[in-house]
């Protein structure tokens, strides 16, 4: 039987704990929402010049994919731009202890690269001004000019030190692939501020999201997204980051995980053959994926089959590695009961909820 | 390495089951061996200013021809070059029915359009003669030069009804996503002539090679060369391709299988929300998936406890059906048909219908004289 | 209509009548088995055991007219400009050359392991000034880096840039990215430092079409293409304020063409004129900065044999600094050596073109 295809309006759910959300998206209203974060000189850039701030979007706004009913503010303004709505469909709804809000402003989009810095500054201070001074229940990933690496370290160095600020944002869609050795300036930094980096859904760097060229809709696209994650994770064990960098921690947002066991068999057994090449990986690409990776718990990609979530949860190898999300305001789950795959143990509940989110993110107790 | 000899021997003792290897490399013992089936005009421009490819594109393999150490044949001809050390490491050591070859010179990666035809061509005459007439176990992919539909077209018309060609042959990274209207052509073609499209590992599209930009290292192609077969999944089910050609199938080959079902859910995750933009699809994009894929077993999963293998399959059920043994001789990850399948009890039939009996039924190959 | 085929001339001289600075002789690593004195064990092995045997990329088919000069083929087997003996003979001794500027586009920047490509380049620097440099000194040398790993590169030019017989470094002008950005400041940073020239250089195995609309299908419109990758280039080094960086980095066009630069200029500066806000230091005419700053060598010379045309176009391009004589040896430009040079010269941009020029930017005293 074909399921309801239209969405419902964002409703919460009692999972009996309080929880952590690390998936929820907070939208820049406008380039005039940064100006009091902007320098007259970009300012007047912005009000005389084409330029009104990215154009490239990971999420089309008319996608019904992109917003639940509802999430629009009434003041104008686009989905998940409203603090108070935030409160109200996601923090209170879901009894959330910590959100980590992630904002899709798309500046390695562009490529003068001093406009990709003052913007990525301006949303930065924007979120910390508005959202996080504002509800203590909020966490931030900070967004970065990722295609200057050294720009995106002094970024990170300039507001990485806030307590409110937990993750730098990378899109997954990039120019190379971020183990290699340009990149490493942001790993350095952000491990001088103990950040987790994350890689997230999205990216317009200029290339095409697949090895074959442009596809030509938003459902490839989207559902092709997977396909990225899994050529960053592999890269960026390979690269010797992880070797690199003793405590470095990696998520993947929005990337769905039902595709990981799969291609942990992969990788580990090309890895075997193939090791010469890489002599500083000491253990097989996997031990690296489940000891400084994370995995947000959104999209599902669901069987159709509750056992076979179970499965998969079992073939990852580990516990730790899912973190609960809602991807708020992004359409996943039709009913909020289905936001969690049915039949966990109470441990495997209680660590996708709060606990594995809690220590990846070095957030204190409750 | 056993003795070629004392295999054979053994493969009699042993054999109950019959051996299609889907997925076999054959090599030219020079570039100049093409000569003889080229126009003059080709043979000049390939001493000449030759097949441009994609510069700064290429990761180089772990060994050379990506071969496995012992199969460089006596005489120091390239591995896979000779029909009868193949014969002998191969086909009459698994005591295989049949074989159906892959031969991998990039036909269709030259930017040069005309040269591609005329390259693909050439090989197709190879193939028929130093390959499919002198064995009789030996099938093979009809080598097309896929960026251009009506020079594929006419290939297909040349040769497409010889009994040996059994698939057409394209590499998995393209010019664009493969089901785009460019391919069209080739597709309709290739329904009317019943040839599935079969897709190797492999290629150059004139993109970086993933997603996000460029690798460095060639276990990153290679293992990442799933991400690319995905990705043209997704590609040919979004696009409608098997609603336009519902007689279509496609063979994926050397890209891995464990992703399959997993893909499928993810489609039907995400068509269940967005399909108003795609209104040609008029059902749940697993169907096609199901109905349409075949895929070859090299290289084989190795989960890290065997009976993974076995919850793999209960997530794609319908993959007992699709899946298609292959060794990928010579390359140094060869899969030995004693040795490829999980040490686990397997479903009851999957391993005579893996083995054999699915290459059987798609590329319609008869049962051998005596089996029973 | 068949088309007859066509073959390269013989290679041959010319006395010009004083001595000649040539800034483009090819030499060519005739294979990876030529390196091994350079390499150390591990290289060696993973070269004799892997796929790998160098760079698989070439700006220059061997196959193609264009590529070699008949003759130019040693007797013993190796590539055109492989052997020394040859480079002597045939451009040295045969064009009065004082001063010869080897160029070796061994396409290492086509190799993605950052290791490989560092360890290939530094091979072929040891091996340019072992088996060129130490034998013969009218030879000068240009040198490789890993480009793909602009902190690698300054490494390698850190380890051998002092080298008195190194002027230059090898950047292929199809690159990753375009050389004004800031990624490359490394490098650059450290090519001023060692005072060595900066040049680009036909050809680059970055892995991305080398047009803005894809790959071209034929040899012929890559190699004619090439000019807009050096045009990409110029706008790139000059917006991006590279020059201003790096006060005293010059850079060297090699193989470029320049006859296309007139219209270059005029469109460059008109535009800049209305967009130069988004530029602020940029503080004079692009064009300036172009002749202050960069140099072309000869070939190709893409001109009619016109001497009013080619007072014209000199007129236009208002420098008489420009220009570097160059064979590009061994490949194929001109019919007869006569017509290396443009037509009606007068003495003065004569000598300048053939000495003078590339005396003054190189250093040579």
């Amino acid at each position: 039987m074909e399921q309801s295809t239209a969405a419902l309006a964002p409703r919460g759910f009692d999972l009996g704990q309080p929880v952590i959300d690390v998936d929820i998206h907070c939208n820049v209203p406008s380039a005039q929402a940064l100006f009091p974060y902007l320098s007259a000189h970009w300012r007047e850039y912005i009000a005389y010049s084409a330029f009104k701030g990215p154009t490239d979007t990971a999420y089309p706004a008319g996608a019904p994919t992109t917003a639940l009913p509802g999430t629009r503010p009434a003041e104008g303004g686009p989905p998940a731009s409203s603090l108070a709505l935030i409160r109200e469909h996601v923090l209170d709804a879901w009894n959330v202890e910590v959100g980590i809000l992630n904002c899709a402003y798309a500046v390695e989009s562009l490529h003068n690269p001093d406009t990709a810095a003052t913007m990525a500054a301006a949303v930065n201070d924007w979120m910390i001004h508005e959202w996080l001074e504002q509800e203590p229940r909020l966490r931030a990933s900070i967004v970065v000019p990722s295609r200057v690496p050294e720009m995106a370290a002094k970024e990170i160095d300039r507001v990485g030190g806030h307590p409110g600020v937990v993750q730098v944002y990378l899109p997954v869609v990039s120019e190379a692939p971020y183990g290699h050795r340009r990149y490493w300036p942001i790993f350095e930094a952000a491990a001088r501020h103990d950040l987790v980096v994350s890689l997230q859904f999205g990216g317009s760097p200029g290339n095409p999201p697949t090895g074959s060229g442009w596809p030509s809709y938003y459902l490839e696209e989207y559902v092709a997204m997977s396909q990225v994650f899994q050529t960053q994770i592999l890269n960026l064990c390979v690269e010797g980051v992880f070797d690199h960098f003793p405590t470095l921690r990696i998520a993947m947002i929005e990337s769905g995980w039902t595709w990981l066991p799969s291609l942990m068999w992969r990788i580990d057994k090309d890895w075997k053959g193939l090791r010469r090449e890489v002599p500083w990986n000491m253990q097989p690409p996997s031990d690296y994926v489940r000891e400084r990776m994370r995995f947000s718990l959104q999209p599902l990609d669901a069987s159709p089959d509750p056992r076979h979530m179970l499965t998969l949860i079992d073939q990852l190898g580990s516990d730790d590695l899912l973190m609960f999300s809602t991807d708020y305001p992004h359409w996943q789950f039709d009913s909020p009961e289905e936001a969690l795959p049915a039949g966990l143990s109470p441990t495997q509940r209680r660590k996708i909820l709060s606990e594995n989110a809690r220590d990846f993110y070095r957030l204190s107790k409750q | 390495m056993v003795l070629a000899a004392e295999r054979t021997d053994v493969a009699r003792a042993k054999r109950r089951l019959a051996v299609i290897d889907c997925d076999i490399h054959p090599n030219l013992e020079n570039p100049g061996v093409l000569d003889k089936y080229l126009s003059k005009r080709w043979q000049e421009y390939r001493k000449g200013v030759g097949g441009r490819g994609f510069a700064g594109s290429y990761y180089p393999r772990a060994f050379p021809n990506a071969a496995r150490t012992d199969s460089h044949p006596p005489g120091g001809k390239p591995p896979g070059s000779d029909l009868d050390f193949m014969r002998q490491q191969l086909l009459d050591a698994y005591d295989m029915d049949f074989g159906v070859l892959q031969p991998l010179l990039g036909s269709g990666g030259l930017r040069n359009l005309e040269w591609s035809a005329a390259h693909a061509s050439a090989v197709n005459e190879w193939q028929i003669e130093n390959w499919l007439d002198p064995e009789p176990r030996l099938r093979s992919g009809l080598v097309v030069p896929y960026e251009d539909g009506d020079l594929t077209v006419k290939e297909i018309e040349r040769r497409g009804k010889h009994p040996g060609f059994v698939q057409l042959m394209l590499a998995i990274r393209t010019s664009e996503p493969l089901g785009r209207r460019k391919y069209w052509k080739m597709y309709e073609a290739a329904e009317a002539y019943g040839l599935p499209i079969g897709i190797h590992f492999g290629g150059q599209g004139g993109y970086p090679i993933t997603g996000a930009g460029w690798p460095s290292y060639y276990v990153e192609d290679h293992a990442g060369m799933s991400t690319a077969f995905q990705a043209q999944v997704i590609s040919y089910i979004t696009e409608g391709v098997f609603e336009q050609f519902p007689g279509l199938k496609v063979v994926l080959i050397e890209g891995g299988f464990a992703w399959l079902p997993v893909l499928g859910w993810r489609l039907d995750a995400a068509w269940r929300k967005l399909k108003a933009e795609v209104p040609h699809l008029k059902r749940a994009p697993s169907e096609y998936l199901k109905e349409h894929f075949w895929v070859t077993t090299q290289p084989m999963e190795e989960p890290p406890r065997p009976e993974q293998f076995l919850e793999m399959l209960d997530m794609g059920p319908w993959m007992m059906d699709r899946l298609m043994f292959a060794t990928d001789y010579p390359h140094w990850d060869f899969d030995d048909p004693f040795e490829a399948l999980p040490k686990v009890k397997l479903p009851d039939g999957f391993e005579a219908k893996v083995m054999a009996e699915n290459a059987r039924a798609l590329y319609k190959l008869p049962v051998r004289a005596g089996r029973a | 209509m068949t088309v007859q085929p066509v073959t390269p001339p013989v290679a041959r001289g010319h006395n010009f009548g004083q001595p000649v600075i040539d800034t483009d002789i090819h030499c060519t690593v005739p294979s990876a088995q030529a390196l091994f004195p350079y390499l150390s064990a591990h290289w060696r092995e993973y070269i004799s055991t892997s796929a790998f045997k160098g760079p698989v990329d070439t700006p220059y088919p061997s196959g193609a007219p264009t590529s070699a000069l008949d003759g130019t083929r040693p007797a013993d087997g190796g590539p055109p400009g492989s052997s020394l003996q040859l480079i002597r003979e045939q451009v040295l001794d045969a064009w009065s050359v004082e001063i010869g500027i080897l160029n070796c586009s061994y396409s290492v920047d086509g190799i993605a392991a950052p290791d490989t490509a560092a360890a290939m380049a530094s091979a072929v620097n040891d091996w340019l000034i072992a088996e060129w440099l130490d034998k013969e000194p009218r030879l000068r040398a240009t040198m490789l880096v890993p480009t793909r790993v602009p902190e690698m590169a300054a490494k390698e030019i850190e380890r051998v840039g002092g080298h008195p017989g190194i002027v230059q470094v090898m950047l292929p002008v199809v690159a990753q990215a375009l050389y004004g950005q800031r990624r490359w400041w490394p490098l650059f940073e450290a090519i001023e430092r060692h005072n060595l020239v900066a040049s680009f250089q036909f050809g680059g195995a970055s892995g991305f079409p080398m047009t803005s609309s894809g790959w071209p299908s034929h040899y012929v419109e890559e190699y004619v293409d090439m000019a807009q990758v050096f045009q990409s280039q110029l706008l790139s080094i000059v917006s991006e304020g590279l020059l201003d960086k790096f006060p005293t980095l010059r850079l060297a066009m090699i193989e470029s063409g320049w006859s296309w630069l007139p219209g270059f200029f005029w469109r460059f500066d008109k535009v800049w004129k209305g967009l130069r806000r988004e530029t602020p230091w940029v503080k004079m005419l692009p064009s300036e900065y172009v002749k202050e700053r960069m140099r072309f060598s000869l070939q190709p010379l893409d001109l009619p044999r016109d001497p009013v045309i080619v007072q014209q176009i000199f007129e236009q391009l208002d420098s008489d600094t420009l220009l570097m004589f160059s064979t590009d040896y061994p490949h194929w430009h001109f019919d007869t050596p006569e017509e290396a040079l443009p037509v009606g010269l007068t003495e003065a941009q004569r000598a300048r073109i053939l000495y003078d020029n590339a005396a003054s930017f190189y250093g040579f005293s």
